[in-house]
């Protein structure tokens, strides 16, 4: 590479200065990160003496491509110069770079008035966004008794197919999570516990929290991140390679075909997850607190029943069911308005998940005000 | 311009198994080709014969089973590293636009990863490459779902000649454009050839293409090239594929119609 870097030459003859011009002038030699400073200053020495009264010389050049034609117009200021050597190829490479040179078009700026009514886009944006989930919401409940009606033509293997991949395949990840909770709880717990000698009210404490709160959310939380944004991801693949389109086409409903079916594994599976997820976090508290607080298990097993009364499991398995339906229809919401580019695609699958958490801890608040009698 | 006598691209005993499902799929066996410098070479072939797949192992995207692909000298494989921009340019065939940025930025990538060089010079660059694609400059600062398809393959050529490498693999560079937009797009690669001293490979099935473009033509069957030549020699070839390509219903009716309507033509 050393014998063939760019480089410039003044030499001072008689008729004036002379710029010979040698080596590769292309752009992967150009930008040499050794190379081009040199360059660039040798060529603004050049720039502050007359340049185009200089004589510049480029048959030596050993390849000249269209990056190196661009570096030589603008250094000669988009005008050719008063006397120039060169071969054939390179004044045809000089005249098609001295042709197209142009400023590209300025991008449209927005004025403060668009800027202020973008704010209004943004509301009509929000609008449109809740009608379209309420009609998502509708069609849902259509395509239910539709399928209530005729449950022989229901879409069973696709049911079935979202359950293994959504509900199955999810066992190993809650399992872990939920154990890990249930210790840190455990632990945390019992330095505050010990402090009052109540060692005996960890039971209290793992059964209601977990089972009422934090296994509905725990594995909400998760199937959100893991299956809300797979549902939004294949949903709007089929958008951008013109499947949906395809199926409209034919006739087939994507509310019956896609939705419901994702909405129906999805309740199914969310209130089964949430009851291994909070056994498993029952059981990692058990252990826990069997280690650190002496509570032995067979106690854990007796005390629990008399802690928790069975209506906190009924609302913890009803929350689920919502939980599970929440994040289907967010998925679907985001994946069916997904546009056909694949920025919009990373867009709508990161919407649905925030969006679809962030409802899952609305609506445990809000079960949290309306159920607050119940259970405790 | 520097021309090399050794050829650009050199396949020797090239063997292409595919595994699938219980059985093997041979695509290639001991296929050799040999591209020269300021060839425009057009690889033909049936569905399924691996055109597309030879054009991505000149590009290193995919490693032979057995045999050899060197390009510019150097093994397919190193391909991919970096400053390939500069040796090797593809059209893909819809284009592969970045759909995140706009034309001018797309046309520009190459340039703007390098790092040295400054943003006025590259943008200036990337306008004439624009232009001599035949974009206006309006179209800088379009996003490419915003482009017809014939403007897609134009900005996606530009990009690939930024760097203005000496080899520009194309496939199906007409594919999915009309009649004109086509012809358009074969004088355009026809000058660049030219001006550019570029040597091109291309994989396509429209013979106007073809026949318009190709200064050599290789054709794939059998697993093997079974005939490469200009296109008249290849035309002459008794190999039966040759022969249904060539010759085959399309070109039969067409000749039909001539003779069932001679005056309308």
């Amino acid at each position: 590479m050393a014998d063939n870097r760019p480089s410039i030459e003044r030499q001072s003859t008689p008729e004036g200065i002379s710029v010979l011009l040698t080596g590769n002038w292309t752009a992967a030699c150009l930008a040499e990160p050794a190379t081009w400073p040199q360059i660039e200053s040798e060529l603004a020495a050049c720039a502050t003496a007359d340049t185009l009264r200089m004589s510049w010389d480029l048959r030596k050049l050993q390849r000249l491509d269209h990056t190196g034609a661009q570096v030589l117009w603008n250094a000669w200021a988009h005008r050719w110069p008063a006397s120039l050597l060169l071969q054939e190829a390179q004044r045809a490479m000089l005249t098609t770079v001295a042709r197209y040179t142009t400023a590209p078009p300025r991008p449209t700026r927005k004025s403060l008035w668009q800027l202020f009514l973008l704010l209004g886009d943004k509301l009509f944006m929000l609008s449109e966004h809740i009608t379209y989930f309420i009609r998502l919401n509708g069609q849902l409940l259509l395509d239910s008794l539709k399928m209530a009606s005729k449950p022989r033509r229901g879409p069973w293997r696709d049911v079935s197919g979202h359950l293994y991949s959504i509900g199955a395949t999810a066992l190993p990840i809650t399992a872990l999570v939920g154990f890990l909770i249930g210790v840190v709880l455990a632990y945390l717990m019992s330095l505050q516990l010990r402090q009052f000698g109540a060692n005996a009210f960890i039971v209290d404490i793992l059964g209601i929290s977990l089972i009422r709160e934090l296994g509905p959310v725990l594995a909400a939380i998760l199937i959100a991140g893991r299956s809300g944004s797979a549902i939004t991801a294949q949903i709007g693949v089929m958008r951008v390679t013109e499947e949906l389109d395809a199926m409209r086409v034919m006739g087939i409903a994507k509310g019956y075909r896609l939705v419901l079916p994702r909405a129906i594994a999805l309740a199914i599976a969310m209130p089964l997850l949430t009851v291994w997820t909070t056994l498993s976090a029952l059981l990692g508290g058990m252990l826990a607190s069997d280690l650190v607080m002496d509570v032995t298990p067979a106690y854990f097993f007796e005390a629990l029943p008399r802690a928790v009364q069975v209506s906190n499991l009924a609302l913890a398995v009803g929350k689920s069911v919502v939980f599970g339906l929440l994040i289907a229809l967010i998925g679907c919401h985001y994946g069916l308005r997904v546009k056909p580019n694949t920025e919009s695609l990373g867009q709508g699958t990161t919407s649905s998940v925030v969006t679809s958490i962030t409802m899952v801890i609305l609506v445990d608040a809000l079960f949290a005000v309306i159920f607050k009698d119940i259970g405790i | 311009m520097k021309l090399t006598s050794a050829p650009v691209v050199k396949i020797d005993k090239l063997w292409t198994v595919f595994h699938q499902a219980g059985h093997e799929a041979v695509i290639h066996q001991d296929l050799d080709l040999r591209i020269e410098s300021g060839e425009m070479l057009s690889i033909v072939g049936g569905s399924g014969s691996g055109k597309t797949v030879l054009l991505r192992q000149i590009l290193g995207l995919e490693t032979p089973t057995r045999g050899r692909v060197s390009v510019l000298g150097q093994p397919a494989s190193q391909m991919g590293s970096e400053g390939a921009a500069s040796r090797v340019g593809m059209l893909f065939q819809h284009g592969a636009l970045f759909s995140a940025f706009t034309v001018l930025d797309n046309i520009a990538f190459a340039l703007r990863e390098l790092k040295t060089l400054p943003a006025a010079l590259i943008r200036d660059v990337a306008m004439v490459k624009l232009q001599m694609v035949g974009l206006d400059p309006s179209q800088a600062h379009k996003m490419p779902a915003d482009l017809s398809g014939g403007m897609v393959k134009r900005a996606a050529l530009a990009r690939a000649l930024v760097m203005d490498p000496p080899l520009l693999l194309l496939d199906e560079p007409t594919a999915g454009l009309d009649p004109d937009s086509a012809d358009a797009f074969c004088a355009l690669l026809r000058s660049l050839h030219r001006e550019l001293g570029l040597t091109v490979v291309m994989v396509t099935h429209d013979l106007d293409t073809l026949f318009e473009l190709s200064t050599r033509i290789a054709v794939v069957a059998d697993r093997h090239i079974v005939v490469s030549g200009t296109p008249a020699e290849v035309m002459a070839s008794a190999h039966p594929f040759v022969h249904d390509f060539f010759c085959g219903a399309r070109g039969r009716r067409a000749a039909s119609l001539l003779q069932q309507h001679p005056a309308t033509v």
